[in-house]
Order: structure tokens, then C-alpha cells, then sequence
């Protein structure tokens, strides 16, 4: 990643208002589309956006529907007299304690987290020795595995600790399951820091302790928001780890808590649907936050 | 949280001396380790744990005895692992042959810089942000045969039993997957179509290529190793269709949908047959595995994949 954008031309054609604030590999602009139009992939790109669209806006307009009206309009015309009945069904019952549970454990799980995949790339990147060979060989076939394959075993762990049942059960696992995409990700951000800064800082007295806070944490903002968004959103949308280690009600976290409130109003598919649009709130809200960092993380982690 | 992380580290400037590299070394892999611990104790010890468990007899909630092969002998001769692994096979297949034409046509097309292309991939991008819960409760009402929107709309083709029938349940599955998933593997794509030299588009203008043809002797040449990233996601990834069949169909209609992770809970946490499960696990992992070490070897040079290892 970092490919310096040796090409002017594409800026150049592209139009240049939008690659302000981008680091990621802003290259080969192709002058598709500035040639020629290109019309088969326009055409393609807006059925696929009409696909993506019509379910979500489905989701919203039906969610300020009243349930009487759900049955007998038109699905797909907004609602003659939006009301906020649904929502406040929603709010009303356990909906906002599952809200809090997985602010939780959303919370708690990412911080550590990425705090801890931070060191552990750090070190990789930084370190010498067998020892951290074999710690990042063995993250990287944690890449491999599936999740739900090592559940039953986690629950007999889970159990043994006794912490099942608790908001900590379902916290451990999904601290452990984020580590090994976090360093990779991570670590290759920190191998991209030019070896010259790393040694003009050991000059200069500094610790590594020093030289990680204060040279490589700065330089790896973009792939520190990159991991906490995307581990986060795999947390606040689990559904496995909640399931399996948890029972009590106190402690459902928001997508247990949808598929609850699924089988008791299964026929107020309104104020299911209200819920769903209250869960993916502050999802949207980080998106929205963190998106270009989020974009330039992924692609410079995944498209080499 | 915050604050106990950090706080607990705190002891380690005051083990490294700057200059001795040996000591240096020491507190390097110092920082490795709570990540390693915690790692190893969620990840790797139940890993090793899950083929142990599968020798076992356990119901999840009493004692556990050794059983020696009897999960194993249980789980192979029962006609509903070959079944599972065949709806895991078709989910995987279908999810990627849908998925991967339609991403790089997407991806490439998104690589333009032009102002709507962004926005297009940022409305693009929102079907990641729902659950698997969240789109499976509302892709069953939305599917409904009485009140969803075939019904709604009086088309009697949408208003089909979508989830009643197996055929159509496993193209709903498909569907919804693909639905989700499309968008984040076009952006994978989009940014793997950035790295091709203009240049090679250059000279393909002035030779006469058309689009079409630029399309397949660069993009689709260019893009092998994206290609194999995005296909190791996707098909490592189609094995943790958990969440999403459950809340969907619960792997119905009968075990139409029954996938291989979800044949493991059913039998581990509502049959409480643990130790069955848990060689349904070792399966799981097994072919996990496999599918990863086939996908790098397609890969050749495994320095140019991201994903080395995985």
C-alpha cells in the first residue's frame, strides 16, 4: 500500500474535487467514462443500487407505518400519516437495557482489543526472535478458522470460568476472535512507518515504549479506525457468541433482542422494523464518522 | 476498560533499557503477549479442545466422559452430514459464482473517480451495516406470501412461498448473501482495479481495444491476486453463515438450508449431543483449512496474497 501516486494524469482526468483528503492508492483513474460513457456499467451500477435501496427504504417508511396501515397500503408508498407509535413501542419495552448490554460489550471488547493487536503488531513489525514468528504464524492461521467451530469449546471455557450468563462471557471471545485480522491489518500499516523515523527516534534516546505512542500511533491512525470500525461492527451485530453464552434476558444484546421481539410481535412487523432501524443507528452514525478512513483501510488491507 | 490496559503496561518502559538489543528484544515480545494469551486461550486451546470434546459424551451441562470414536461413528454414518455438507457446498458455490462477476463489474466500474461513483459506493456500502439478524427478520417479512410485497404490490410472482419451498429457500439464502455482500467485495475490487497502471489502458486506446477487451486482457489479468483474496473471504466467510440461515429459515424448510455450522448447533445445543457436535466441528474446521490451503496454492506466489496463510 502507500504506492505514491506517481501518475499526475490521474488527478488530472479524475475529477480533482474528490481526491482531497485520500492517502490510500489513488492511481490509474483509467479515463474510463471521461473517454467515453460508459453505459453498460452505469446501467448495471443503478440496477444494483435500485437492489440495494428498495429493501432499506422499505424498512424506513414501513417502520413509521401504523400496523393497521401495513396490511392494507401499499407496501411501497410512503406512509399517509407517518406516526412514531412503533418507536415508541419499541422504547417502551426491554429494548433500550439489550441497547445499553451491547454499548457494553461493543465498548469493552474493541478497546482492548485494539489496544492489545496494537502492541502485538508492534512488536512483530519492530521485534526480532522465534517467539514472535511463531505468535504472528499463529494469528495468521487464526485467519483460517471459523468462528463458530470453536464455540462449543469456548462455552465449556466460559463455563468452567464462571462467567456464563454474564455480559464478560460473551467480551473474552470476542476480544480473542478480532486479534489476529487486527494485526494484520495493523502491522502492515506499521511495516509502511520508513525505517529511518524508528531509528532517528532510538537516537535520540527514546524507549520503544516512547517510540510506539508516539511515532507509530500517530503514523497508524487511519488503520486504528479502520479495525475499530470493522471489529466493532462484527461485534455490535454478533449474534453467535450472545446466543450460545448467554440466557437470561437482562442480558440480550440488541440482535438476540430482535430475534426475540420476532417470535412475541410477530405480527407488528412495523415496530420489528422500527427496532431494526434503532439497532443500525449508531452503526450508521460511526460509518458516517469514519468512512473515508474506513475505505482506505480496507482497500489498502485487502486489494494488493 | 480503558484505562486497565494501558495501566497494567505501564511496568514495561522501566524493563527496557535502550541499547542492549537483547533486552530490547524481551520487551518486544512482551508486548505480544497479552494478545498471544488471550489468543491462545480463546482461540487455539479450543481449537485443541473441540477434537478432544468430539471423543467425549456430553450433554452441556453435566459430567463429561470419554467415549472414545462413538460421536465419530454417530456423526459419519448419519445421512445428515453428507446432506449438510452438500447445502454448505451449494451455498459456497452459488454465493461465489454470484457474487464474483457481479463485484468485479462493480469494482471496476466504481475505480472512476467521478463524483457519483463515490456516492454510489457509499449507498453501496449501508447493507453491511444491518445484522445477519436484522436482514433475516426483515427479509421474512418482506418475502412473506400473504402480506409481504408481492402481495402487497399484487405480483403474483414475488408472492411466491419463498421460505416453504427448498429450492426457493436456498435462492433466498443465496440472494440475501449476496445482497450483503456484493458491495464490500466491489470495493475490495475497486481498489485492486486503482493499482493497474493507467499506462497499460494507454497503450491498449492507442492498439484500437475497445472496452470490452480492455475489460478482459488487463482488468481480469491484472486483478488474479484481488481475485483470489476476495474468493478466500468469500468462500472461508460462506462457512459462518450461521446467524443469517438460523433467524431466516432455522434451516428449513425440513434441512433444505441446513448448512454444516448450523447442523453443528442444532446437534451440540438443542439435541445436547455435545460430542457429536464437536466432531461436526472438527469437519468444520477441516474443510476450512483445506479450502484456504487449496485457495493459496491457486495463488502461486503466496508473497502477493494478504491473506498469506489464510
Amino acid at each position: 500500500m502507500a504506492t505514491a501516486t506517481t501518475t499526475p494524469t490521474a488527478t488530472a482526468t479524475a475529477s480533482g474535487r474528490t481526491s482531497g483528503g485520500r492517502k490510500a492508492p489513488e492511481r490509474g483513474s483509467q479515463m474510463r467514462g471521461t473517454v467515453r460513457k460508459n453505459w453498460a456499467g452505469g446501467a448495471l451500477s443503478y440496477v444494483w443500487l435500485l437492489i440495494v435501496l428498495v429493501p432499506i427504504y422499505w424498512i424506513i417508511i414501513t417502520s413509521f407505518k401504523p400496523q393497521s396501515d401495513y396490511f392494507s397500503s401499499n407496501p411501497l408508498a410512503p406512509p399517509t400519516a407517518p406516526s412514531l407509535t412503533n418507536y415508541a413501542l419499541v422504547v417502551e419495552s426491554d429494548f433500550p437495557r439489550y441497547f445499553l448490554n451491547s454499548v457494553i460489550v461493543t465498548v469493552g471488547s474493541i478497546v482492548p482489543a485494539v489496544v492489545i493487536s496494537f502492541l502485538a503488531a508492534f512488536a512483530i513489525v519492530r521485534g526480532r526472535g522465534w517467539a514472535l514468528k511463531a505468535t504472528n504464524s499463529l494469528f495468521l492461521m487464526g485467519l483460517a478458522i471459523p468462528l463458530q467451530a470453536t464455540i462449543i469449546p469456548v462455552y465449556l471455557i466460559i463455563i468452567k470460568l464462571g462467567l456464563y450468563d454474564t455480559l464478560g462471557a460473551i467480551i473474552l471471545p470476542s476480544i480473542a476472535f478480532a486479534i489476529p485480522l487486527s494485526v494484520l491489518v495493523l502491522s502492515n500499516f506499521i511495516r509502511d512507518v520508513p525505517k529511518e523515523l524508528f531509528e532517528s527516534m532510538r537516537m535520540d534516546g527514546a524507549t520503544d515504549w516512547q517510540t510506539l505512542w508516539q511515532l507509530a500511533f500517530p503514523l497508524t491512525k487511519p488503520a486504528l479506525v479502520t479495525v475499530t470500525i470493522y471489529n466493532g461492527l462484527g461485534i455490535w451485530n454478533g449474534f453467535l457468541l450472545p446466543l450460545i453464552l448467554t440466557q437470561s434476558p437482562e442480558k440480550r444484546l440488541l440482535p438476540l433482542g430482535l430475534w426475540t421481539f420476532q417470535g412475541q410481535y410477530s405480527v407488528n412487523v412495523p415496530a420489528i422494523l422500527a427496532s431494526v432501524v434503532l439497532t443500525t443507528l449508531p452503526i450508521l452514525v460511526l460509518y458516517i464518522i469514519g468512512r473515508r478512513q474506513l475505505m482506505s483501510g480496507l482497500t489498502a488491507g485487502f486489494s494488493k | 476498560m480503558t484505562a486497565l490496559a494501558p495501566a497494567a503496561l505501564q511496568s514495561a518502559p522501566a524493563t527496557s533499557t535502550p541499547g542492549g538489543s537483547g533486552i530490547r528484544e524481551r520487551s518486544l515480545t512482551w508486548m505480544a503477549l497479552p494478545a498471544l494469551l488471550l489468543f491462545v486461550a480463546f482461540g487455539v486451546i479450543p481449537l485443541l479442545g473441540v477434537l478432544v470434546l468430539s471423543f467425549t459424551t456430553w450433554d452441556g451441562i453435566g459430567q463429561i466422559h470419554p467415549s472414545g470414536f462413538t460421536s465419530w461413528r454417530a456423526v459419519l454414518s448419519d445421512p445428515g452430514l453428507p446432506h449438510a455438507l452438500w447445502v454448505t457446498f451449494l451455498v459456497m458455490a452459488l454465493t461465489w459464482l454470484v457474487q464474483t462477476p457481479m463485484s468485479i463489474l462493480l469494482g471496476a466500474f466504481l475505480a472512476g473517480h467521478q463524483k457519483y461513483r463515490e456516492v454510489l459506493a457509499v449507498l453501496y456500502f449501508i447493507p453491511l451495516l444491518l445484522s445477519s439478524a436484522s436482514l433475516a427478520i426483515t427479509y421474512k417479512a418482506l418475502l412473506d406470501p400473504n402480506f409481504g410485497l408481492g402481495a402487497g404490490l399484487h405480483l403474483p410472482i414475488l408472492a411466491q412461498d419463498w421460505l416453504g419451498r427448498p429450492v426457493l429457500a436456498l435462492g433466498v439464502v443465496i440472494f440475501v448473501v449476496s445482497w450483503q455482500f456484493i458491495p464490500f467485495h466491489a470495493l475490495i475490487y475497486q481498489g485492486g482495479v486503482r493499482q493497474i497502471p493507467i499506462t497499460m489502458y494507454e497503450a491498449a486506446v492507442i492498439d484500437g481495444a475497445g472496452r470490452v477487451r480492455q475489460f478482459f486482457s488487463i482488468t481480469l489479468p491484472q486483478l488474479k491476486y484481488t481475485i483470489i483474496t476476495s474468493s478466500t473471504l468469500m468462500i472461508v466467510g460462506s462457512l459462518t453463515f450461521f446467524d443469517l440461515i438460523f433467524v431466516l429459515t432455522a434451516g428449513g424448510p425440513g434441512d433444505a438450508t441446513r448448512v454444516l455450522a448450523l447442523d453443528m448447533y442444532i446437534t451440540g445445543f438443542q439435541a445436547n449431543l455435545m460430542g457429536p457436535a464437536s466432531a461436526i466441528a472438527c469437519i468444520l474446521v477441516l474443510v476450512g483449512l483445506a479450502l484456504a490451503l487449496l485457495l493459496r496454492r491457486l495463488g502461486g506466489d503466496p508473497s502477493a496474497s494478504q491473506l498469506e496463510g489464510a
